[in-house]
């Protein structure tokens, strides 16, 4: 394989991960802070590519639309936390698990209703539809190189949000210690409201950016979904750090092994049974890496106890 | 006789009466479904040995359910193009039996919940449940990426398998043949759970620390516990995909585990015939509320939200109220 | 004096800064019963954590019945004969009385590994379950749900469950607390009979019940174990009157 392709890999590796960054920051901060496992994650993804779409398709801006994107997710994360969400923060995870299944069908379900089941699509802006040249010649879609600074610069903002502001030390504080923050005189309900929305924001956010390159449909969401729970669970839950390693491991083992792993094996095995196991393999590898991950670490990379 | 003993005793008699009333009307439609629902409460018997009893929550039974769904389509298929499935040392060729084909399952369900359990049941709580959710995926994504046996597609099998002695072509004798092993199984899990494994491992689901200080490893006890429900769940696997003559990745997907979860939840996790309750409402419900409504698990979600905040011993707990202590 | 049945050398732990046992050793002998005081926060409940096994400790070694369990699980400790009942109630809180004490008969017979026999219909274990019970005084309890227990009761069925068990050791964290004046004085009586079937570890903050049982007293504060002796050694001990006992010296 040549260099230049590896490294265009790599860089679709990094694409990936940062987008699995801004759905597991959401989810793990929402566990750190909250104690909820929320599957309905993945509809607020969806909730923020279907406006985005929405959004485009009525005005043509692109800017517009992912604005539309944090608002709707924004919204709609703090609309299911203030009616469903904070009747479950004192109940088992059995029940959340139950109640946000509940969410996504309603919310799949729902969109279906409203915009059928077709696909939407939502074209990447003129101005970036094309490749940039990178220094060593290589070509490389525009789009793509945003979506990597976007998210490494939300990343940076997350972790200042997080260390410098006031809502970031009640954050830290509601992580550590719940009575600490009823005690700082913090309304921890309107924090948990903001914190949910938040994550629900990020999340929409990805699902705009995502829609770009993707198709907008019903459903998109959960895969996602799954692979951010792969990334919290290999990065520990509860550390935005964790997120932000686990996530890029994950894109990166996810998209190499889907190139290189085919070739691997051709190496000493006959073409068409080398792509099929090599694939197969691959489709696996993110799982081999977090069944790795949890036999010599059971709380994840930087998650304790 | 306990008011949940009544309530066990017409649910059982449920299945049997309405495909026999189906039977006579001549609705083979209906025999069909009471079938689905035999199977499914099956599966959900299976989960509820994990779930109810173990407290394990496992939203990965999918991945047991499709190894049972594959172990029928694999063996079926390679019987009927006459195309051993090995022939290296031995010569193991595929059959159309349905003995067969349920051990194979039951035995590929406990070997795939032995490893996905020693690996997840090292972590708990959050972990856990996206763990198993996470195993189950891989396989799904296998299932998908192989293109042996179908790849997206799935697998047809073009016959019914066979039993000896019954003709599986028949509804009514199919139906009898589920409703059987359905009734077999719960009497099994009955048993499991008033035998000194099932008070053992209910009381590692209630404390932990305390099965310890008697001497008892509660890791032990919970891997035993999945390593009976994905076998079970596996065993309903390879009767489903015997049903629709058809097995694809669907039968993997999360999903389906999300699905044997609510046949659980809805009919009152922990009581032996909460699935058996669970499903046919599930069945039902999809086809009152899908006849009305292509948007039907709207409807589903609402009402499995509602049990869920309000009323969490689902149907058999709100008929019969606390669980009893089986003494 | 015979071997001791448990020993402990030289045990520390630590959570950061904060040194929660601190060079700790002590034996119990076969018949006693060894009181091991302090106040709130010394680490008594640490210390006890590290000997059943719970909590690994830094460093230091607990030998039990001539072998060395530092590294045993839980589990393993509690097969070997550690009976130990906890200062806040570890109950199956849904299951009834006699349940709890079936669980522990359970685990003494090892015969877990069965799967179609009723265990509640084994006569063999609901007998043990209800002597047990009964040395404690809660058999007429026996049908209740665990969660209706007074606070009290649960301290004598967490003690039955450590019968059922036939440990050769006894670690008991605070079993008196909650039981009232008769209640307490009813188990001083029966704890007082119970060294004789296996020595005890007794962690209680009732000092009527500690002077009236103990053998010998071990006196812990800040982690470090400053007195080891009789009650009439460690109630005339200097540093132990300033340290701990203070106003609290019964008279």
């Amino acid at each position: 394989m040549s260099m230049l392709l590896l490294i265009e890999q790599v860089l679709n590796g990094l694409q990936f991960g940062v987008m699995l960054f801004l759905m597991a920051a959401g989810l793990t901060l929402i566990f750190g802070v909250m104690g909820l496992i929320n599957l309905a994650h993945g509809s607020l993804y969806m909730v923020g590519a279907f406006a985005a779409a929405a959004v485009a398709g009525a005005t043509g801006s692109f800017v517009l639309a992912l604005i539309a994107s944090l608002i709707a997710a924004a919204a709609a994360g703090a609309l299911v936390e203030l009616v469903v969400i904070r009747r479950l923060y004192d109940r088992d995870h059995l029940d959340q698990v139950l109640a946000t299944f509940a969410l996504i069908l309603i919310f799949s379900e729902g969109t279906r209703w409203l915009f059928g089941s077709f696909p939407l699509f939502l074209d990447i802006p003129a101005a970036l539809s094309g490749p940039v040249t990178l220094p060593g010649g290589i070509q490389y879609p525009a789009y793509r190189l945003l979506i990597i600074a976007v998210g490494l610069l939300i990343a940076f903002g997350l972790f200042q949000l997080i260390a410098r502001t006031r809502i970031g030390i009640q954050i830290r504080a509601g992580e550590s210690d719940r009575e600490m923050i009823a005690a700082l005189g913090v309304d921890i309900s309107r924090l948990y409201t903001i914190v949910f929305a938040l994550g629900a924001a990020l999340a929409g956010l990805a699902g705009a950016l995502v829609g770009a390159i993707q198709s907008v449909q019903v459903g998109m969401g959960e895969p996602v979904l799954i692979l951010a729970f792969v990334v919290i669970v290999i990065g520990g839950i509860g550390s935005i750090r964790g997120a932000l390693v686990g996530a890029l491991l994950v894109g990166l083992t996810d998209t190499l092994g889907g190139v290189l792993l085919p070739g691997l094996f051709a190496t000493f095995m006959e073409p068409s049974a080398a792509t099929a196991v090599g694939s197969s393999l691959a489709s696996m590898s993110i799982y081999i890496l977090m069944a790795g991950v949890l036999l010599f670490r059971p709380t994840g990379l930087y998650g304790t106890t | 006789m306990t008011r949940e003993a009544l309530i066990n005793l017409f649910l059982f008699l449920l299945l049997p009466v309405t495909a026999g009333a189906a039977w006579l009307l001549e609705e083979p439609f209906i025999i069909t479904l009471t079938t689905k629902v035999a199977i499914l409460a099956l599966a959900g018997v299976g989960l509820n040995i994990a779930l109810g009893l173990g407290g394990l929550v496992s939203l990965g039974h999918a991945a047991f359910f499709g190894i049972g769904g594959y172990a029928m389509g694999i063996l079926a298929a390679h019987a009927q193009s006459f195309d051993p499935l090995m022939e290296v040392t031995f010569l193991i060729e595929g059959t159309k039996s349905m003995p067969v084909i349920w051990l194979v399952a039951v035995i590929a369900g406990a070997l795939a919940a032995l490893a996905i359990g020693a690996l997840s049941l090292r972590t708990s709580g959050v972990y856990f449940i996206m763990i198993t959710l996470a195993f189950g995926q891989m396989l799904y994504y296998f299932a998908i990426s192989w293109p042996a046996y179908g790849g997206e597609d799935g697998l047809s099998i073009y016959v019914r398998n066979g039993f000896p002695g019954l003709n599986t072509l028949d509804p009514i004798q199919f139906f009898s043949l589920a409703f059987g092993v359905l009734a077999l199984v719960l009497w099994f899990a009955g048993r499991l759970a008033a035998a000194p494994f099932g008070l053992a491992l209910s009381a590692a689901r209630q404390n932990a620390e305390r099965v310890e200080t008697v001497g008892m490893s509660p890791y032990r006890l919970r891997l035993l516990a999945f390593v009976i429900s994905g076998a079970i769940t596996a065993l309903a696997g390879a009767l489903f995909a015997d049903l629709n003559r058809f097995v694809s990745p669907t039968m993997l997907s999360w999903q389906m585990s999300g699905e044997i979860m609510i046949f659980v939840i809805l009919g009152g996790v922990g009581r032996l015939y909460g699935p058996v309750a669970g499903a046919a409402l599930f069945i039902l419900l999809e086809h009152i509320l899908g006849g009305l409504s292509d948007f039907w698990h709207v409807y589903l979600g609402i009402l499995l939200l509602l049990v869920v905040l309000f009323a969490r011993g689902g149907m058999i707990g709100s008929l019969a109220g606390r669980a009893v202590a089986h003494d | 004096m015979t071997d001791a049945l448990l020993q402990i050398k030289g045990l520390n732990k630590a959570f950061g800064a904060l040194v929660a046992t601190d060079d700790v050793s002590l034996t119990l002998e076969p018949g006693e019963i060894h009181a091991l005081i302090g106040p709130n926060g010394a680490g008594k409940s640490t210390l006890i954590k590290q000997i059943a096994g719970g909590l690994k400790p830094d460093a230091g070694e607990i030998r039990f019945n001539g072998q060395d369990i530092t590294a045993l699980s839980t589990v393993a400790r509690a097969r070997a004969g550690l009976g130990r009942t906890f200062q806040i109630s570890s109950l199956a809180m849904e299951y009834t009385v006699l349940q709890n004490a079936v669980l522990g008969a359970l685990g003494h017979r090892g015969t877990v590994w069965r799967f179609f026999a009723p265990v509640m219909k084994n006569a063999d274990l609901r007998a043990a379950a209800l002597t047990a019970l009964e040395r404690v005084g809660l058999a007429d309890q026996a049908g209740k749900r665990t969660a209706d227990l007074s606070h009290g009761q649960r301290r004598l069925l967490e003690v039955a469950v450590a019968l059922t068990l036939h440990p050769k050791v006894f670690l008991m964290d605070e079993p008196m607390a909650g039981l009232g004046a008769s209640g307490s004085k009813r188990l001083t009586g029966f704890l007082d009979g119970l060294r004789r079937e296996a020595p005890i570890l007794l962690v209680e903050h009732d000092m009527d019940a500690v002077f009236a049982l103990a053998d010998r007293i071990s006196v812990l504060v800040y982690g470090k174990i400053i007195a080891t002796g009789t009650a009439q050694e460690i109630r005339a001990h200097p540093e132990v009157r300033e340290a701990y006992l203070g106003d609290e010296v019964p008279a």
